[in-house]
């Protein structure tokens, strides 16, 4: 009887670790692949090393899950991936000061568009105070 | 208001392009230049009980060339590589790269071994660590193990001439 | 002796061009009539002559006649014949005279449909027009003529890229060309009305049936380039933040913001030198692209061959048409006056607004794609701009303007009112928020993004649905705006469910193995040979099963083409409403099994869909009655001023 409920035990144990293991297997998997679409394939230079066939990307994909599996977190895969290639193999270009501009520079755009816009608006508005628009286009049209 | 800044930012953005037509896109210049060469201790392609490490060469300048029996550029760049081996302002190793050993020999039968020796890379994981990925591509490293120079691609003998060699001259006078 | 006669046809068509290009302009400028009514016959000509000289090329391929180089380069006798025709365009040559040939017809066009404007307008927008025809031709006859021989002639072609042998070739390039090229009459109304002098509410109805017409096509031609690369490129994406791609995006964004500037110019005679410069910039972006893909500057998927010659002619065309126009912008703008008025919150605010987050995504994409350029140009090394960051920069900067889709219709011209906008906009914000929290649930997952997609796509809807409720002057373009609204909301739609709850496996299977993805069961059947005309496959049978029942069977396919030994994955994709069944077939592996990757990605065709009815709503809205009847243009100028 007691056999027979250590079995048992053992038997929900090692379901239980192999069902964790599997667990960990795919969220591994996950994180592999989302690093591999933010890394840049060498060989073809405009696919993901997910999407490319090249043996380089195999082997790299092959490279990244093997550092996964050791444990190493993204920061290291990618850090690896610097070390070897430059920070060419980085489709998010990391944060520095040659890439401050490239990372600021939508929100600047979008910063100087809304002042000259604001401006439009309210020296519109102040132009209109002192002469209407009709009169203003006529002025213009004698003066070419 | 003046609108000329308009035309300052476009004829800004033209010499830019203008100056992106003389760079080459696809050559990406190693970060491995100025650190000391990855470490690593292969078989030999002709004797693979043997082993050679870039240990082995600490004290001399080497030229390490990456090469493959499948790669055709390689064999482009191969009377390039004679040359500057006979030549031998330093000695010129070989790293055959993902390649098959049969294969790798017939290739060197057959169009000469211009390499002191051969080191071989079977599953690319040196490659990798040299971040190699363009076959052929050839490293300089000086006397201490460091890279000093990087080329991608087949080697011509303008780059031989005008890179390597001074470079070559230059490491080993500097003691 | 065909292709000859091609390329003389060509050299007429320049020697014509340059003609349009100066007689009709100097006309305009000595007020002479005779020269001026030289515009619309040269034209005709003109279009007449490339599209000879085109239908040359296409006899030249369909005749499988080697002794041509480009034909020997691009095409084989085993081609299949439609894949022979649109090989004319598949090399660099060839489509660039296809781009000539589209604005050949464009020219025409504008010359057919020009009678009702003022004489000396239409001389100078065919004129401006001819200018930049010339350009091209002579970049297409100096540095790449497609009827260049081959001695001796090859004994057979080296094959179109196999990547380019699909329907989709047939048809996006001429889409996306006519697009891109459409462009060119905003820019050449945009020069002739600085020219004039005469920047008023007429010239903007003059121009803006033309600008949404390029619009409808670059929507289009770039859906149809993404809907290609996504069963062709066997990866499942549908846009990759390519170089190529982000240069048909740009001038689709600028040319977007566009359309709407014009509105206001139309309806209110405001915002004159704003929707002129855009008009000058849209067809900036669409050279500049030009430049991008054909002098590689930047590697790229879909880049043609490299020279560099030709990469500074087109570099000295960009400076020429595009730095004289904004030159003369420059110069001229000083005295345009600045329109009607207008409180901060109104209509025109909201476009205001609209404007300048749609010209601050352009920007973020031009930054993006040339930034590593810039930086190597520099000496600042290389580094790559890829899919994450586009996304991450794009998308804070289109919510907003998604949301004011909701508003700016519904919102009254001069002066609107907030409270009454929250009264009339309530219930479809209300509406739109809640099942924007509530949906991701029912379709299996909550996501701030996707709920937040979700209800900014609802709101859209909803808002504009409110416009045909209120009881407006419905007009075709209205009902134009209301469609293409819709589409953009069917399009965020398909985005965001995809980027939520795509699934995609990927196994080495066996004959008999299953893989399970999202709900389904994959099961690989058996792989066989086939023999295509020009092609061996692997052919794959996969049978999809839902709950143990088979519910398609799919044939994916690796092919290897045996002109140019390249492989190429043949995606098969079972296409639905709400999702697409997407497997495709990797290498083959040892001992009999295969790499095969299934992915199920729920309503994957809104995203094209969506443009479609984007591109729809363009054309109502192109094809509206105000556009075909002449109005005197005296009544035009009085309305722009009140």
């Amino acid at each position: 009887m007691r056999a027979r409920l250590a079995a048992l035990v053992l038997a929900v144990a090692l379901a239980g670790a192999a069902a964790a293991a599997e667990v960990g297997q795919s969220a591994l998997d996950k994180r592999a692949a989302l690093l591999e679409q933010e890394l840049r394939c060498l060989v073809c230079q405009n696919q993901t090393i997910a999407d490319s066939n090249a043996s380089l990307a195999q082997d790299l994909r092959r490279e990244i899950r093997e550092q996964l599996a050791k444990g190493a977190s993204d920061q290291d895969v990618k850090d690896y991936m610097v070390a070897r290639y430059g920070d060419f193999v980085l489709y998010r270009p990391p944060l520095r000061a040659r890439t401050v501009l490239l990372w600021a520079g939508p929100f600047l755009l979008l910063a100087l568009g809304a002042f000259f816009a604001w401006r439009r608006v309210t020296r519109r508005r102040a132009a209109e105070a002192e002469l209407p628009a009709d009169e203003r286009a006529r002025a213009a049209k004698l003066l070419e | 208001m003046s609108r000329g800044w308009i035309v300052g930012v476009f004829v800004a953005l033209v010499g830019v392009l203008a100056v992106g037509l003389t760079l080459n896109p696809r050559e990406v210049p190693s970060p491995l230049i100025g650190k000391p060469a990855p470490a690593f201790e292969l078989p030999l392609l002709e004797a693979p009980a043997k082993r050679f490490s870039e240990k082995d060469m600490i004290g001399q300048v080497w030229v390490l060339n990456v090469w493959a029996s499948w790669c055709p550029p390689c064999l482009q760049e191969h009377p390039v590589v004679t040359a500057l081996a006979k030549d031998d302002p330093a000695p010129v190793i070989g790293l055959n790269y993902k390649d098959e050993s049969a294969n790798a020999l017939a290739w060197l039968k057959r169009h000469g071994n211009p390499y002191r020796l051969v080191a071989q890379d079977l599953d690319g994981r040196i490659g990798i660590d040299y971040g190699v990925y363009g076959v052929p591509e050839t490293y300089v490293i000086d006397r201490q193990g460091v890279i000093r120079y990087k080329h991608i691609g087949p080697m011509t003998p303008e780059v031989v001439r005008e890179r390597i060699r001074p470079l070559v001259k230059e490491l080993r006078g500097a003691g | 002796m065909i292709p000859e006669l091609g390329q003389l046809a060509l050299s007429l068509a320049l020697v014509v061009a340059l003609v349009q290009g100066v007689l009709p302009l100097a006309g305009a400028h000595r007020g002479d009539e005779g020269w001026m009514a030289v515009a619309r016959p040269a034209a005709h000509t003109q279009a007449l002559l490339v599209a000879f000289a085109f239908g040359c090329l296409v006899y030249a391929f369909v005749t499988n006649d080697f002794s041509v180089q480009y034909v020997a380069q691009n095409s084989n006798s085993a081609l299949p014949l439609h894949y022979r025709v649109a090989g004319a365009w598949g090399g660099h040559e060839g489509s660039l005279l296809l781009w000539i040939l589209m604005l050949g017809v464009w020219m025409s066009a504008v010359g057919m449909f020009s009678r009702h404007l003022p004489e000396e307008m239409a001389a100078r927008v065919l004129g401006i027009l001819g200018l930049v025809s010339a350009g091209f031709l002579a970049f297409l006859l100096f540095t790449s003529n497609p009827f260049d021989r081959l001695f001796p002639a090859a004994a057979d072609g080296r094959d179109l890229n196999p990547l380019l042998q699909d329907p989709g070739m047939v048809i996006h390039p001429p889409m996306l060309y006519m697009g891109y090229v459409g462009f060119s009459v905003a820019y050449a109304f945009a020069v002739a009305a600085l020219l004039s002098g005469r920047l008023d509410a007429a010239w903007a109805r003059w121009s803006r049936p033309w600008t949404t017409v390029a619009w409808m096509f670059l929507t289009i031609g770039i859906a149809l380039g993404s809907g290609w690369a996504y069963y062709e490129l066997g990866w499942g994406g549908w846009w990759f933040w390519d170089p190529v791609e982000n240069a048909s995006f740009m001038p689709w964004l600028i040319g977007t913001a566009l359309i709407h500037s014009l509105a206001v110019t139309e309806k209110r005679g405001a915002f004159r030198s704003w929707t002129v410069l855009l008009a000058i910039i849209a067809f900036g972006l669409s050279l500049l692209g030009t430049f991008l893909v054909r002098s590689g500057v930047l590697t790229s998927v879909h880049a043609f061959a490299v020279d560099p010659k030709r990469g500074v002619f087109v570099l000295g065309l960009f400076a020429l048409t595009i730095g004289g126009a904004l030159g003369l912008y420059a110069w001229r703008t000083a005295r345009i006056g600045l329109g009607g008025s207008f409180a901060p919150v109104s209509r025109e605010s909201m476009l205001l607004a609209n404007n300048v987050l749609l010209a601050a995504a352009a920007g973020a994409v031009m930054l993006g794609t040339l930034y590593p350029l810039v930086l190597d140009a520099v000496g600042g090394g290389k580094i790559s701009v890829g899919p994450p960051y586009f996304e991450a920069v794009f998308v804070p900067l289109m919510a907003p303007a998604l949301f004011l889709m909701g508003v700016g219709p519904l919102a009254r011209w001069k002066r609107a009112s907030l409270p009454e906008l929250a009264v009339q906009l309530r219930w479809a914000l209300g509406v739109s928020a809640v099942l924007g929290l509530l949906l991701p649930f029912a379709l299996g997952r909550w996501s701030a993004l996707v709920g937040f997609g979700l209800a900014l796509a609802l709101w859209i809807v909803a808002a504009a649905l409110l416009t045909l409720r209120k009881g407006l002057r419905q007009t075709r373009a209205h009902y134009g705006m209301v469609v293409a609204h819709v589409g953009v909301a069917v399009f965020v739609v398909g985005v965001t469910l995809v980027k939520g709850y795509d699934r995609e496996e990927d196994a080495n299977m066996k004959p008999g193995d299953t893989l399970a993805v999202g709900g389904y069961v994959f099961r690989l059947d058996g792989v066989r040979s086939v023999d295509g005309p020009n092609y061996k496959a692997a052919r794959a049978t996969v049978t999809v099963l839902r709950d143990g029942r088979p519910v398609r069977v799919l044939r994916p396919e690796r092919r290897l083409y045996t002109v140019q030994e390249q492989t190429m994955t043949e995606a098969a994709i079972d296409t639905g409403l709400t999702r697409d069944l997407y497997v495709s077939l990797g290498d083959p592996l040892q001992g009999g099994a295969w790499l095969v990757k299934a992915q199920v990605k729920p309503f994957v065709d809104w995203i094209w869909g969506g443009c479609l009815i984007m591109a729809i709503g363009g054309l109502l809205a192109a094809t509206d009655r105000r556009y075909r009847v002449t109005v005197p243009a005296r009544r035009e100028t009085a309305e722009a001023m009140a």
